[in-house]
């Protein structure tokens, strides 16, 4: 099958900070834009397409490219959530191989740690019109409770152990010992994971992801760009993006959008599970993981938990590495959304400069996929495939 | 408690005038719930159309208050700790809601529940569920 060859990753940034609270948004969002961009070896000046999410200050994206100074001629504000990112990557190939433009800068950034947001146990503040809002509001409903609810009740369909779903944890942990900017770097065991306080049960604090501040961003560009600059070519094959929503109420906690947007960007790839060693799978609570890989076919559903335990998501241990900078879980979880961290990782892997130690041999094929918004209303999901040339 | 959910909830009802018929029943400690009269089917969270059939021929009827629980959860890090649950009610739909009276060790997935209302501030009542009497 001829893959597709569209758009590449020219230019990569992750924000090192992990507590900025003396830097605005809008900076850290302009730190991002400026850092990918250099990655690139490219200007503000050769960017001529935008696409950013409800991350940028302001109502819509118009203030901050007016901020940056930015002279476009294609400008997309689509936000899914977390997995916002992934979905601007595929808009973003449809756009460059369409002509309408050349040079796109996918950025996102946030402070939720200086703002002390209680990004999990507290229940999100929502437009009242939100057709949700009537019907859940009341319920005080929290992004810990809804996947509490997941991990309750794959544990109680499948026979999931809280042990399994630990090692998770445990995974990004010794991925996250090789990165210094990681917010949590140090190793931790399934019996730390277990002990760990309760935060909604059966779902503990080493189960869900950190609370940083920071940002990152990507730049796509045409082929032919690509191959004057001086990066690794890392080229989008496919992509699929969904909204997995509560279906009238006939839906299910233990499947997730990966189910669509999986197949989609498989299909278009025209690759399956078993062609990869690396995934960047978005890790906001471990059951979410777990969920993703069933999925995404890289197991039967229900053997998650066989598929996870025992470190075999540790870079070298078994046949597929995950979220080698440590993940949400340890490293990074910008704004309370782990889309563009996951391109990011998988760009380095593809490029051979993850760190040596996490790096996989000859990673040629890698995948980015994530949820967004809130389980189970709004719930969108995308799945993007990468591939080195 | 903070009340931020009750002013949200306040908002969402001036925001969906044409839904407040299903609060005002509550009141009357009666949850209407959504039937399609073309496919037959019972959707949740209520909408004015079915959205499997798209047909605006609905019937709305008092609910049985009969459900068994989905899932649930306690949110240990309130204040004041509550239970979150999805409930599979009787007539078919998934429906998030509260358990109240009983502490999540009581509850097992597939525990009979029966409908209750717990008066909120804004002189409304919210449908929530506890453990069904034996």
């Amino acid at each position: 099958m001829k893959r597709n060859d569209k758009a590449y990753i020219a230019g990569i940034f992750e924000h090192p900070t992990r507590h900025a609270p003396d830097k605005s948004l809008v900076q850290l969002h302009a730190e991002c834009a400026l850092g990918a961009l250099k990655d690139a070896g490219l200007s503000p000046k050769d960017v001529d397409g935008f696409f950013g999410g409800r991350d940028i200050p302001g109502s819509n994206a118009n203030w901050f490219i007016d901020h940056m100074n930015l002279k476009l001629r294609h400008i997309d504000s689509t936000d899914a959530g977390g997995c916002s990112p992934l979905i601007h990557v595929s808009h973003a190939v449809d756009a460059i191989s369409s002509g309408r433009c050349n040079v796109a800068l996918i950025i996102l950034a946030g402070r939720p740690r200086s703002e002390q947001m209680k990004t999990g146990t507290a229940p999100r503040p929502c437009e009242p019109d939100r057709p949700d809002a009537l019907w859940e509001a009341g319920y005080r409903p929290t992004i810990s409770t809804a996947y509490a609810m997941m991990m309750s009740r794959h544990m109680h369909e499948y026979g999931t152990t809280l042990e399994q779903l630990a090692w998770i944890r445990v995974a990004a942990s010794e991925h996250a010992k090789h990165n210094p900017n990681a917010m949590f770097n140090k190793p931790v065991t399934v019996d730390d994971v277990m002990r760990s306080p309760l935060v909604a049960s059966p779902l503990r604090r080493m189960d869900c992801c950190v609370i940083s501040d920071g940002g990152g961003a990507i730049v796509l560009v045409s082929p032919e760009i690509a191959k004057s600059l001086k990066n690794p070519l890392v080229r989008v094959i496919g992509s699929g993006h969904t909204v997995h929503g509560q279906n009238g109420g006939y839906s299910s906690l233990t499947t997730t959008g990966a189910s669509v947007s999986g197949p989609i960007a498989f299909a278009e790839a025209g690759v399956t599970a078993k062609d990869f060693k690396y995934a960047s799978i978005y890790d906001n609570f471990t059951i979410m993981v777990l969920m993703q890989l069933e999925d995404l076919g890289f197991c039967k559903k229900g053997e998650g938990g066989k598929f996870v335990a025992d470190g075999k998501l540790i870079s070298g241990n078994g046949p597929l590495a995950i979220n080698t900078d440590g993940g949400g879980l340890c490293n990074n979880h910008p704004s309370n959304r782990g889309g563009i961290t996951k391109l990011i990782e998988a760009t380095r892997q593809l490029r051979g400069t993850a760190h040596p130690a996490v790096q996989v041999k000859n990673c040629d094929l890698a995948l980015a996929s994530g949820p967004g918004g809130f389980i189970g209303t709004g719930y969108a999901h995308a799945t993007v495939v990468l591939e080195r040339l | 408690m903070s009340n931020e959910h009750i002013t949200l909830h306040t908002q969402a009802l001036a925001a969906n005038p044409d839904l407040a018929f299903f609060w005002e029943a509550t009141k009357k400690e009666s949850m209407l719930l959504p039937h399609c009269a073309d496919c037959g089917k019972t959707h949740w969270h209520p909408r004015l159309f079915c959205p499997f059939c798209f047909s605006n021929k609905l019937e709305w009827k008092e609910s049985a208050g009969k459900a068994t629980l989905y899932a649930a959860t306690t949110l240990s890090k309130a204040s004041e700790p509550y239970i979150v649950a999805y409930v599979e009610l009787a007539e078919g739909p998934l429906m998030l809601t509260n358990i109240v009276d009983y502490s999540l060790d009581d509850l097992q997935i597939g525990a009979p529940l029966t409908l209750t209302f717990s008066p909120m501030s804004s002189g409304h009542f919210l449908p929530v569920f506890r453990l069904a009497k034996k």
